[in-house]
């Protein structure tokens, strides 16, 4: 078996004052060993969500309605957390959290807070967890030194390489980077985007890279999974959903929306603004923002169709 | 054309107390030169800290400047009281756009209030606010204003929260408009809309704009002019076309390459960096003050300071070795 991860059928809801929050709605991948997936999606399209169900850390409002997350074959989500956290959690698949660069321990030297896993999870003494968090400082190319260093001491960037240390220093085989870029100067993204890939190739990850901006996608991508609604609407290659045509008018839309440095395309941009998912629009979801609606996308809910080889869009233009 | 708002060698340094040193000069704008004329925008980009929101404000008048000179329409502002600018009409005449649409509206007023308040404050009469608040909502699109006038912040998207912080800004008439990020926390899909719709406003209205910004590729769509900031100083000015398709100054090259385009190929290659972070503006380098991360520095870059000099048709460029990277004897990436 060559999947490291597969998913199915995941629906994993909020409960809020308003109903349930439907944020991942029916999702189903596979991440290949070696692969790096790319999810891409405005605001509020359910990425954040359904990386914290692969590593069993949603906040206590959100339950796993249904669906399978294997690991290794393995369905991880029939564990219970604590067998989950033992076996699973950092030393399989760990993930960089969005905004955890700002939100470090304040009071802890940054060596230690790598250290940490290391000595209650790993079992490791208190010598042999700081030699290795200060091999993982120097392998993010920070100094050793470092380590005796308080998170506001540090800009940035070099925060950023610090959680990117913290999540590989159990050796994990899969790594989840939640918009590891998106609050830094697009000087500071391209290094650590440099530093990602590096470590990628060293350590033969597997890696899903979170982000809302499609050019960063690409950066790292060999697939492109595109989510809207809580759904995914566009999974493929990044040839074919970047390079070729893309085949959801969602796709289409965003990939028109991008301001370019280049070329002489004007920015386009969609009218209305994504759903709400305690009451999403009945049919396809985006239909009240889509150029091509007709009237059976009103009423009914695309599948995902085949549209290419490895390569799937849920719309009714691909329908029969 | 019309000259709206023109900075004199503007200077803003702070003294900061640094425990144990004692009390050391940040050199937050370290003489700045530049003029925005009517229905014109001029951008101005730059990596974190490096000044632009400083400027910003100081243009306004929102700070207070170390030294140099502000002219409103020929004016001089740069010393006058908060008494004096109100009572001239300055503050009416310039007007700030600020980036958090979720923040910088009251929760608890209704859109039509958010919007009138800066009328009532000015103390205008209850028929003439109607009518301007309306057209203010209409030129930002809430349409018909009249469903938009009775609404809570929270019942709209962060893109129309910024429309609703546009219309406010335009209420008084101002013919000078700093808008400081005004669209990186909305979302991707709608951010084009915002700022072209900021363009057609200030066309109708013959404003002039400072589009502060840290995504260049939104610039070339807005603004005519650009400045590129490093450390507290312009390091390249000039019309968008000629400083984005012949960028001089190493550090504009750099920060261009750096910014992605969506191409399945980038997986295949190692984005080009600039190496190492800005030093801090407490401790800025001598001489030029990009060399400690320039590719090209040369020793006399440590020493000297580049002058701001016009190497093309109104483009502008403090570097030593602007002529040979020019004539493509110095490559820089
Ligand atoms: N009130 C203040 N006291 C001391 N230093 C200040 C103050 N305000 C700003 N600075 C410093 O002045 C410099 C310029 O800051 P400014 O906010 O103008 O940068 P910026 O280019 O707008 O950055 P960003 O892109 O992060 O918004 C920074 O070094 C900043 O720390
Ligand atoms: N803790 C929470 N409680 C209730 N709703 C939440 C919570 N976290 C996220 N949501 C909602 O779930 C949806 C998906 O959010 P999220 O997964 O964070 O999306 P993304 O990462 O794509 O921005 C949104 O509607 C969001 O408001
Ligand atoms: S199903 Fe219909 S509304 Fe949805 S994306 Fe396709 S054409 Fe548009
Ligand atoms: S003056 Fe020297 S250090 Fe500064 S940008 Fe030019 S070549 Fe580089
Ligand atoms: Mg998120
Ligand atoms: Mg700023």
């Amino acid at each position: 078996m060559n999947e490291a991860l597969v998913v199915e059928g995941l629906r994993v809801y909020y409960r809020t004052e308003r109903g349930a929050v439907r944020a991942v709605d029916d999702v189903s991948f596979g991440l290949a060993r070696g692969e790096s997936l790319a999810i891409v999606g405005e605001s509020g399209s359910g990425k954040s969500t359904l990386g914290l169900t692969l590593i069993r850390a949603l906040p206590t409002n959100a339950s796993i309605i249904s669906g399978h997350v294997y690991i290794d074959g393995e369905d991880t989500l029939s564990l219970n957390l604590a067998d989950f956290r033992r076996r699973y959690s950092w030393r399989v698949i760990a993930m960089v959290f969005q905004g955890a660069m700002n939100s470090l321990n304040p009071v802890l030297k940054v060596g230690e807070q790598i250290a940490e896993p290391l000595i209650y999870n790993g079992g490791a003494s208190r010598e042999e967890a700081r030699r290795r968090a200060m091999e993982m400082i120097e392998l993010v190319g920070l100094p050793r030194e470092f380590y005796y260093r308080y998170p506001h001491e540090l800009s940035g960037g070099m925060r950023q390489r610090i959680v990117i240390a913290m999540s590989l220093v159990m050796n994990p085989r899969i790594l989840i980077l939640d918009e590891p870029t998106s609050a830094l100067d697009v000087t500071i993204q391209a290094q650590i985007i440099n530093l990602v890939k590096d470590l990628i190739e060293r350590f033969s990850l597997s890696v899903i890279f979170i982000t809302h901006d499609v050019s960063l996608a690409s950066d790292i991508a060999d697939r492109i999974m595109v989510m809207y609604g809580g759904q995914v609407v566009e999974l493929g290659s990044a040839e074919r959903v970047l390079g070729e045509a893309p085949k959801h008018p969602y796709t289409e839309k965003l990939l028109a929306s991008i301001p370019r440095l280049r070329g002489e395309t004007i920015p386009e941009f969609i009218p209305g603004r994504p759903p709400d998912l305690a009451s999403p629009p009945p049919g396809c979801r985006f239909h009240p923002r889509c150029p091509y609606v007709f009237d059976r996308c009103m009423r009914e809910e695309p599948p995902l169709f085949k549209v290419g080889e490895g390569h799937v869009a849920r719309c009714w233009l691909h329908g029969e | 054309m019309e000259e709206v708002i023109r900075l004199e060698n503007v200077k803003k340094y702070y003294d900061v107390r640094s425990g144990l040193l004692g009390s050391k000069i940040l050199k937050a704008l370290d003489g700045v030169t530049l003029s925005i004329w009517k229905k014109e925008t001029m951008a101005v980009v730059g990596e974190s800290g490096c000044g632009k929101s400083t400027l910003g404000r100081v243009s306004l008048r929102l700070l207070d400047l170390t030294s140099g000179r502000i002219l409103f329409k020929g004016q001089d502002i740069s010393k006058m009281k908060e008494d004096e600018l109100r009572e001239k009409s300055f503050r009416k005449k310039m007007q700030i756009i600020f980036q958090d649409p979720y923040s910088s509206l009251n929760p608890f007023m209704r859109i039509g209030d958010i919007v009138a308040e800066p009328l009532e404050i000015h103390g205008y009469h209850r028929e003439e606010i109607k009518e301007t608040v309306y057209r203010a909502l209409e030129d930002v699109k809430l349409v018909p204003p009249e469903e938009f006038v009775n609404r809570y912040p929270h019942e709209l998207s962060g893109g129309q929260r910024q429309r609703v912080n546009i219309a406010r800004a335009l209420v008084l008439g101002p013919e000078y408009i700093v808008a400081d990020e005004p669209v990186s926390m909305i979302d991707a899909s709608s951010r084009a809309e915002i700022l072209l719709l900021l363009k057609s406003i200030r066309d109708s209205r013959e404003m002039g704009v400072l589009y502060i910004t840290h995504d260049i590729a939104t610039a070339r769509y807005v603004a005519e002019r650009i400045a590129v900031m490093y450390l507290g100083e312009i390091a390249e000015t000039g019309l968008t076309p000629s400083v984005l398709k012949t960028p001089i100054h190493p550090y504009t090259i750099m920060l261009l390459n750096s910014v992605p385009e969506p191409d399945p190929a980038n997986r295949r290659r190692r984005r080009l960096a600039i190496k190492g972070e800005p030093p801090s503006p407490l401790n800025p380098p001598s001489g030029c003050k990009f060399h400690t991360r320039c590719p090209v520095a040369i020793e006399r870059c440590r020493t000297e300071k580049p002058a701001l000099i016009e190497y093309m048709p109104r483009h502008f460029v403090a570097c030593h070795r602007a002529e040979e990277i020019m004539r493509g004897t110095t490559s820089v990436a």
